[in-house]
């Protein structure tokens, strides 16, 4: 509630500052401009729109494997955590702006890059929050199935992994919200679809509100996302007494 | 009194095995749990371990179980399955597939681990939340869970760590009844850690005493009270007092 206030009052103001002419629209379009292009503009945004959900939803996929393959086998295997972690974690140092035209260059300007890409950005929370839930099984249930004589197998699926679901979604959450920014990069380095590929043509065409339309479009992607995992965990996750959500 | 609790194929093979722990230590790191601590339990009888908090009955547990070696003495024991302090109920889990888990882990198939749990459930006063996951239970309850969880590991002796130490004083005393009842019907060779006295008195056929850390035998109390045995009984009573008295008398 208080939060769509504020973004009222944003907007009010926004509007308010552009159409005393305290910027160029140009430079700023005022958000009854940007949502004027959502709809004139919705035949050259739509397909965008749908090239890039396709890339996120693609590379959220494999990062998702990915992540979950890597936290697994961290957990499992100790000498797989000693090679693995360093390169996991030196992964999210390459900044993907300086990778992207690499990836491009190698995997040419189809859709491919751009998956790549996502996951590159999206693995990285899931396989640390995951491999984090794993080690954090209680130590109680830990002992009891050891008093059964559990296999590694046996107790990886029957306490592990169910344990480490909220953390496994915890990061499958944040890799959602992130997932666009690969996806943008990916088609800025070189493509003729997508949301990315669109912001690119309309600041070149000086369509600011168009730009800006597109940006509004990967946001309420990111949202929707989210919204997607944080829904599929209440349903997943159905184990934790929660405090009823009242209005959100 | 017949209580129907078949359940053929999941029963143990062996529910006659004892206990023999002599003179064992057991240290972690500089800390020492354990020093020269012998005790038996013949089999089918229950034996009531109670000391203060932090004398290693829990360690002597996980001794007893296998899940650690000791520094030194034996310990000889036949298999034995865990009831670890806190019910270690898996809250994804129905109360009914955590009651099959030990028979799940056993190799045994879902439908016939479930059927082998239901059996009992009637028993056990759980018939109605075979669904209910273990935060939808009452304190009680989810301790009857576990101890079904336990007895269906199919081991001839039972490690029960504080079973009732989380609940309330009402509550326990049902369970206490409860479980002395459920023994009477399926005799096993019963480890019973506790730091209440007078739960030992109720329920052991002998109560060793621990000292505080490092944990020592200060004393083994012989229980010939018949069942079944009510806190008021002068003889219980008397014996509580006994207890308290050897272990430095806060009663």
């Amino acid at each position: 509630m208080s939060a769509a206030l504020i973004v009222l009052a944003g907007l009010a103001g926004w509007e308010a500052i552009v159409r005393l002419g305290l910027v160029d629209d140009l430079i700023l379009p005022a958000p009854t401009q940007v949502a004027d292009s959502l709809w004139t503009d919705r035949g050259l945004l739509a397909p965008d729109l749908a090239t890039t959900t396709w890339e996120v939803l693609l590379g959220l996929a494999a990062a998702i494997a990915a992540g979950a393959l890597l936290g697994i086998a961290m957990h499992v295997s100790p000498r797989a955590r000693d090679a693995l972690r360093p390169l996991v974690i030196g992964s999210q140092a390459v900044p993907v702006p300086v990778i992207a035209p690499l990836v491009v260059l190698v995997l040419g300007f189809g859709l491919a890059p751009k998956v790549l890409l996502v996951a590159l950005v999206c693995f990285f929370p899931v396989a640390i929050n995951l491999y984090d839930g794993l080690r954090d099984t209680d130590a109680d249930a830990r002992k009891l199935l050891r008093s059964l004589d559990a296999t590694r197998w046996q107790t990886l699926r029957m306490l592990e992994l169910p344990s480490a679901l909220p953390a496994a979604f915890t990061g499958m959450k944040i890799a959602a919200a992130v997932a666009v920014i690969g996806a943008v990069f990916g088609e800025w380095s070189g493509s003729d679809a997508g949301l990315g590929h669109s912001l690119l043509t309309a600041n070149g065409q000086l369509a600011t509100a168009r730009a800006f339309a597109a940006t509004v479009l990967l946001f309420l992607l990111a949202v929707a996302l989210y919204g997607a995992f944080a829904l599929l965990e209440r349903r997943v996750v159905d184990w934790t007494p929660r405090s009823t959500p009242r209005s959100r | 009194m017949q209580t129907e609790v078949e359940a053929p194929g999941v029963e143990p093979r062996d529910v006659a095995g004892g206990v023999t722990v002599a003179a064992v230590g057991k240290a972690f790191g500089p800390v020492r749990a354990l020093d020269g601590v012998s005790l038996r339990a013949a089999p089918r009888e229950v034996v009531a371990v109670v000391g203060p908090s932090g004398c290693g009955k829990s360690t002597l547990l996980e001794l007893v179980c296998g899940l650690a070696e000791p520094d030194a003495g034996a310990v000889e024991a036949a298999p034995a399955a865990l009831m670890p302090q806190r019910d270690g109920l898996l809250p994804w889990l129905s109360a009914l597939d955590n009651a099959a888990l030990a028979l799940r882990v056993a190799g045994v198939g879902k439908a016939a681990a479930r059927a082998a749990a239901h059996a009992h459930f009637a028993a056990f006063g759980l018939e109605g939340f075979e669904r209910s996951r273990p935060h939808e239970l009452s304190g009680g309850m989810r301790q009857r869970v576990a101890f079904l969880r336990t007895l269906l590991a199919g081991r001839p002796v039972l490690c029960l760590d504080e079973p009732f130490g989380a609940l309330d004083a009402l509550t326990r005393a049902q369970m206490q009844r409860w479980l002395a009842d459920a023994l009477g019907r399926e005799p096993r060779t019963v480890l019973l850690v506790t730091h209440d006295v007078e739960e030992a008195v109720l329920l052991a056929d002998r109560i060793v005493l621990l000292s505080p850390r490092p944990g020592r035998v200060i004393a083994t109390v012989d229980v010939p009270l018949e069942r079944p045995r009510h806190r008021t009984d002068a003889d219980v009573v008397a014996l509580r007092e006994r207890a308290l008295t050897a272990l430095g008398g806060e009663a």
